[in-house]
């Protein structure tokens, strides 16, 4: 398809949700409007307060406040993945031990473990940090233990026979090949730390965006709950076609990164 | 002459879960000279393989000795360059990248290493290609690159696994002859591993038979008296080279039939 027609394509299918959403909550059609609107607010309500909040710049403060989270989760949680999936995979008795624990870790919900972080780390950036981490580190552990494990045989034989040792093989073999895995759930991961800081300021918190749509929320503020959910969204895709142009950068090396030029 | 390569009755196995060990080689006595350019025929699963890690240093032989330059070898064979069968480049890496990094890792100095890798990618061909990543490149491309990256760093021993295996007819011939022009400047020891009679003797002084595995053993071992330098292209026409190759393949001829019926029976 080429970009214009999908452009078009996409930007209508935004055109006629908000124009269902406008009848819904305008018109009659579907019952009492000002009863509808209490439960889905109205398209205009939801933009004019959007607009309050970035003409005010109240906004850009709750915006920054879950970027650093988002951020400072997603740094710390695959710098601690790269180590431990490095170390382990390299050990393969060891790992074979704690198979089980990692895996039961990982299976947890982490909204359980909100309530224990904001106990350890309070109600400030630092909980809402770890429980990011807890979503970014498990999705980059397993990408660095695989990419270390699958390896390709004949590279690294290459590069033994051209007379590497086990630290160049680290650095010039394996950080490489595990990298690229990192890479390829570069979207995923950092989707993730952003639902870390989202989630923990929304079960708790002074600020962010997570915290707006909590207010809001508890002042049945509806036309507030979904400005703040568009802002996020707005947010996440912002987050998403940064990351897809790093990607270009540090993939391209890859086969199927020519299609995307 | 003194020896590059000497493999005294070497035995290789390979352990197998619940079962006996599979001896792939038996009794393998094989003698490279230095200089010497020796190919290894057999028909698949002959083990030529194996033969070839062993003298690599990547597989340990379970009986015999493997001596490199006149002694044992210990760990990898440090003075030989190995030449893969399937893709080997690091593919993060640029072709100018993965020919000097074989200089970094012995500590000459980036810059000083890239200048060579350029001097050696001109020399096999791939001038202005530095930039491309391995993806970016043929197949028979890439064997050039890998060539340079063996070769820049100078080995006495030359060991190559099919390497033109993937490569389509008319890029083997090419690289055949790219391979001899190199091989003429400075006469490295050479195990050449190949299926391909006609390529062993257009490319060799010597052609070493293996049998069937397993319990492969050395059968035949015919010298190639063909003048140098040679044309592989146009060396086949020659009634010297047909008389060879119909003596070795007389010899050949069994073994590769038996490999196939031992394959057929196995699938059945």
């Amino acid at each position: 398809m080429p970009r214009p027609v999908l452009l078009m394509l996409q930007i209508l299918v935004a055109v006629f949700a908000i124009a269902f959403w406008w009848v819904l909550t305008r018109t009659s059609l579907f019952g009492d409007p000002s009863r509808i609107q209490f439960f889905f607010s109205t398209p205009m309500d939801v933009l004019n307060r959007i607009i309050a909040w970035f003409s005010s710049g109240q906004i850009w403060y709750h915006l920054w406040i879950t970027l650093i989270e988002a951020a400072l989760a997603f740094v710390i949680g695959t710098v601690a993945a790269l180590i431990l999936g490095f170390w382990l995979a390299r050990r393969p008795r060891l790992a074979a031990v704690f198979d089980p624990y990692i895996k039961a870790a990982n299976a947890l919900p982490r909204v359980v473990l909100a309530p224990i972080f904001t106990l350890w780390f309070g109600l400030g950036i630092w909980s809402k940090v770890a429980l990011g981490f807890t979503l970014v580190f498990f999705i980059v552990f397993f990408n660095v233990y695989q990419g270390v494990k699958e390896v390709n045989r004949t590279v690294l034989q290459n590069a033994r026979m051209l007379g590497m040792s086990e630290r160049q093989l680290l650095r010039h073999v394996y950080l490489p090949s595990a990298l690229s895995w990192v890479f390829s759930s570069l979207h995923i991961s950092i989707g993730f730390a952003v639902v870390g800081a989202v989630v923990g300021e929304y079960l708790g918190a002074s600020a962010g965006l997570g915290y707006l749509i909590a207010q809001a929320e508890g002042m049945f503020d509806i036309a507030g709950v979904f400005a703040g959910m568009f802002v996020l969204s707005a947010f996440v895709l912002i987050i998403d076609w940064l990351v897809t142009l790093a990607e270009r950068r540090l993939l391209i090396w890859q086969p199927d990164s020519d299609h995307h030029h | 002459m003194e020896s590059a390569v000497h493999l005294r009755t070497v035995d290789i196995s390979f352990a197998v879960s619940g079962k006996q060990p599979f001896r792939a080689v038996a009794g393998a006595d094989l003698r490279v000279a230095k200089g010497e350019f020796v190919a290894i025929v057999g028909p698949t699963g002959s083990g030529k393989s194996t033969l070839l890690n062993a003298a690599a240093g990547l597989l340990r032989p379970s009986a015999g000795v493997v001596e490199i330059e006149g002694r044992p070898l210990e760990g990898l064979n440090r003075s030989a360059g190995y030449l893969f069968q399937a893709d080997a480049l690091m593919p993060w890496k640029t072709s100018r990248d993965n020919v000097a990094i074989s200089l970094e890792i012995s500590g000459t100095p980036r810059r000083q290493a890239l200048a060579r890798a350029e001097e050696w990618l001109e020399r096999v061909g791939l001038r202005g290609f530095g930039d491309r990543y391995p993806h970016m490149l043929s197949g028979g491309q890439r064997k050039r690159v890998a060539m340079a990256q063996v070769l820049i760093r100078d080995p006495a021993i030359l060991l190559m696994d099919e390497p033109f295996g993937p490569l389509d007819a008319q890029t083997r011939l090419i690289m055949g002859d790219l391979l001899l022009d190199l091989w003429q400047q400075d006469r490295k020891a050479v195990m050449f591993v190949t299926h391909d009679l006609e390529e062993a003797i257009s490319l060799s002084d010597r052609v070493v038979i293996l049998s069937t595995g397993p319990d492969a053993r050395i059968i035949g071992d015919f010298p190639i008296p063909l003048p140098r330098p040679r044309d592989v292209s146009e060396i086949k026409l020659e009634p010297e080279f047909q008389n060879l190759h119909r003596d070795i393949w007389h010899l050949l001829k069994d073994q590769v039939l038996k490999a196939y019926a031992h394959s057929t029976a196995e699938k059945a």
